[in-house]
């Protein structure tokens, strides 16, 4: 593929992301804080989200199967993830952590459960894309192509 | 003009040494790059308790601390488990070597309470999470113009350039009286 035809392929990619709301503008922030000094910051970060967020959830899914579920574990680990996918745009799971907390809050279990699936499926969903999306990334550099900048205009 | 001076002297007085408390790795790295591309030195920690080690505030009697450079900043968020932001704030400020190193405080949760106990209890600010670059270049050019309000106060009593400036006033007004006598005589 063209190098013009990629870096145009990941414009839209990145763009859909927004529309779609897995990304909010603290995306665009991290973006900024990328230069020739630091090439790898945002895939670094969103690494780290990435290890951060599969050890969160696992002890979220061990906790809740516990027969006697204990909300001052579940709370603070919802937060965590809330903190975290808010600090890297992760838009979505942050809003599914929000509601996820309000169930904990009221010490629903059924309602926790259902509140985890939705949390991993809109993890899963932002790992997906942003996984494609550094790929996108690494075939153009590979090309020799430099990541034409996110425009904000849309 | 004064901010020109600040920047133009040597590193170690114009940029800032940050202690960045987070328990989270995710936010620990994002403060650090916020820190560091505004120009800043910057230490990060886990923990309130891992601060106040860094610093030898945790009552190990004769420990200097860890740091290497002086603190001119903490920022810490506010959730943490063990020593809470809050709680860490209050320790720093009871103490006598370092409450007047400006302390902010970060939250993801804009809860009017918190904000107001920290405030009332010495903290420079309250950024709101997720902390973004223009909060940290705001939040630089507060502490140094704090500094520069200090340097100018102390320079107000006695500075070299003042007494020059005294002076040479002095000098003027005796050369004129001194002109006039000439033309008198």
């Amino acid at each position: 593929m063209e190098l013009v035809q990629m870096q145009k392929s990941l414009q839209d990619y990145t763009k859909s992301l927004f529309l779609d709301g897995v990304l909010d503008s603290q995306f665009l922030q991290l973006q900024q804080l990328q230069d020739e000094s630091n090439p790898d910051f945002v895939s670094q970060v969103v690494t780290l989200f990435f290890q951060d967020s599969d050890r969160i959830l696992n002890d979220l899914s061990l906790s809740l199967d516990q027969q006697v579920v204990d909300f001052k574990k579940v709370d603070p680990h919802v937060h965590q993830l809330k903190g975290s996918s808010s600090s890297i745009g992760a838009q979505r799971v942050k809003n599914a952590c929000v509601v996820f907390r309000n169930f904990c809050e009221q010490q629903n279990v059924e309602g926790c459960h259902r509140c985890l699936q939705q949390v991993k499926k809109e993890y899963y969903l932002v790992k997906n894309r942003l996984e494609t999306l550094f790929k996108l990334e690494q075939q153009i550099v590979a090309s020799g192509g430099m990541i034409p900048a996110m425009e904000l205009g849309f | 003009m004064a901010l020109g001076d600040l920047s133009s002297s040597s590193s170690s007085t114009s940029e800032l040494h940050v202690l960045a408390v987070d328990d989270s790795i995710v936010d620990r790295k994002v403060i650090e790059r916020l820190l560091r591309i505004s120009a800043c030195k910057v230490t990060t920690v886990e923990s309130g308790t891992r601060a106040l080690q860094y610093l030898g505030l945790d009552g190990d009697k004769g420990s200097s601390g860890l740091k290497d450079l002086k603190v001119n900043l903490i920022v810490t968020d506010y959730s943490m488990p063990g020593l809470t932001g809050y709680e860490l704030l209050k320790k720093i400020k009871e103490s006598s070597a370092f409450r007047e190193i400006p302390v902010v405080i970060m939250s993801s949760e804009n809860i009017q309470p918190r904000i107001e106990q920290c405030m009332t209890e010495g903290a420079e600010d309250f950024l709101l999470k997720p902390v973004k670059l223009a909060d940290v270049k705001r939040l630089k050019e507060l502490i140094m113009r704090g500094g520069e309000a200090e340097q100018e106060k102390t320079s107000n009593l006695i500075s070299p350039k003042r007494i020059l400036q005294n002076n040479i006033f002095f000098f003027i007004i005796f050369f004129i009286i001194t002109i006039t006598i000439i033309f008198i005589v």
